[in-house]
């Protein structure tokens, strides 16, 4: 599955989710028909930089300077596989 | 985690039900609203639901879902989904469909609508009608071109019962046909009007099994065209369900004339007073009155449940459910074969295997009979 994603590919929030912060949960969640995942920090800081706009690599780096972190590539490329997997996010 | 450790304090009710009429143009026989809706007090005007979508949200409600009855007689429906959209609500609309024209449609998708899911339900009193009946498929063929047309996710139920559980590979056929991507086949629960008609509405082990492996059949057939849930009634369980979630941990119903409920039917139950949202904001019903807290943690369990190491699966089931059949809502739910009272969801299983209801015509859901019902109990 993930083989066939290009190396330069944007990935975004799928059109079947819909990604919110919400106060209440002090967490992002995502919303569908009727249900609703919510994400712990990492999952949300990673998602909410998918708006179709940015390569991978400038999400890491991005996260990087937010968080003063480095090699965060593994971990964000982990995540962003189980996305996938789970149809959170496109390409 | 200790079997002490059932938190009672709750977080957000994530989940707003907002049952706006009790009004419906259909007379399903396993009809979910209560037995005597006909006798409700008076609908909430549109300033009473703004405000309630307003009190919800700010408590932390996300989800939120439009019911009845049928929504689609509320003119003000369109109204009320706008102001949920805007104030973050993700919008679901539960509808069987009569009542959406094009112009509604068009008119709930510029006001914000997320998601529709569309019923399968019999608009005829003729219960094998709604398979073969010509009026009732163009209806559901014409709201689910609409709803494709509109970009919406197309979602259909049905709700399954003895007398259509046989039919279940028309039923996943014909929603296939109709271009649904979810289809879930609900076998009915046996509350309100279904439980009037128990008899005659829950199927043999038999008609059970084959229909999941009919429903098997077409799942590998299909792939990932359409996804299929199939919910089987509770009776053939043994542990009961983890009703509504835990009670008032993540639902709040607000049924047509303003009670705020843990769950749709929870009004049944003896010696509760559930408040009205015309007298109370969400936030103290939620947290603070006596009807959302009885039943919050476990203080309020007896034995079998209290001492039973599965408490946190199932919080003792459905507060309903032991009070309709146990006549205890604090009881263990008779579904449970650690229950006392199992033996009356054996017995009923028994029933339906050797025949009985067979000859006993359905009680359909409609104004008179449920005044008649109200009128005959008291
Ligand atoms: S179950 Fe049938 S009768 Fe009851 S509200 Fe829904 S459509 Fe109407
Ligand atoms: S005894 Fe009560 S808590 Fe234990 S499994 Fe049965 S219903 Fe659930």
């Amino acid at each position: 599955m993930s083989a066939a994603v290009a190396a330069d590919a944007c990935p975004r929030v799928s059109r079947r989710f819909r990604l919110q912060w919400e106060e209440a949960q002090s967490a992002w969640v995502l919303l569908y028909p009727e249900g609703m995942v919510k994400l712990n920090q990492s999952a949300g800081e990673i998602m909410r930089r998918c708006d179709g706009s940015r390569t991978v690599p400038a999400i890491v780096a991005d996260l990087e300077q937010a968080f003063g972190a480095s090699g965060l590539a593994d971990d964000v490329a982990k995540f962003l596989e189980l996305a996938r997997a789970q149809q959170w996010i496109e390409r | 985690m200790s079997a002490a450790s059932i938190p009672a304090q709750p977080g957000p009710p994530l989940w707003l039900l907002a049952e706006l009429t009790y009004r419906c143009p259909l007379h399903c026989a396993f009809c979910y609203n209560p037995v005597d809706f006909a006798t409700s007090g008076p609908e909430l005007s549109t300033d009473d639901w703004l405000r309630v979508l307003r009190e919800a949200r700010a408590a932390g409600s996300v989800q939120c879902g439009f019911s009845g009855g049928e929504p689609m007689l509320r003119d003000d429906l369109e109204v009320l989904v706008a102001e949920a959209h805007r104030l973050g609500f993700y919008t679901n609309l539960l509808t069987s469909g009569v009542g959406l024209t094009e112009e509604r449609a068009a008119a709930l998708k510029a006001a914000g609508l997320d998601h529709i899911q569309l019923s399968f339900q019999d608009s005829t009193r003729e219960l094998n009608d709604f398979l073969s009946h010509t009026r009732t498929f163009d209806l559901k063929q014409r709201v689910a071109a609409l709803i494709k047309d509109n970009g919406w996710p197309m979602v259909m139920n049905c709700v399954i019962h003895r007398l259509n559980i046989d039919y279940i590979d028309r039923i996943i056929e014909m929603a296939v046909e109709l271009g649904a991507e979810y289809l879930e086949l609900a076998n009915s629960q046996y509350y309100s009007w279904a439980l009037l008609n128990r008899d005659q509405l829950l199927p043999t082990r038999e008609q059970l099994e084959r229909a999941e492996r009919v429903t098997n059949e077409y799942r590998e057939k299909y792939g990932d065209r359409i996804r299929i849930f199939f919910v089987v009634p509770d009776y053939y369980e043994t542990r009961p369900k983890k009703c509504m979630n835990g009670w008032g941990n993540v639902f709040l119903t607000v049924t047509p004339d303003g009670t705020a409920l843990p769950c749709h039917t929870a009004k049944m139950l003896p010696g509760l007073a559930f408040p009205n949202v015309r007298e109370m904001g969400v936030r103290e019903i939620w947290y603070e009155s006596e009807g959302f807290n009885r039943y919050r943690g476990d203080g309020w369990m007896k034995e079998p449940c209290r001492t039973c190491p599965d408490k946190e699966k199932d919080l003792g089931g459905c507060r309903c459910q032991a009070y309709m059949l146990a006549g205890d809502p604090a009881a263990a739910d008779p579904v449970c074969d650690k229950s006392p009272a199992h033996g009356l969801v054996v017995e009923a299983l028994a029933r339906v295997e050797s025949g009985a209801g067979r000859n006993v015509p359905l009680v359909f859901r409609d104004p008179a009979t449920s005044r008649r019902l109200v009128a005959g109990e008291s």
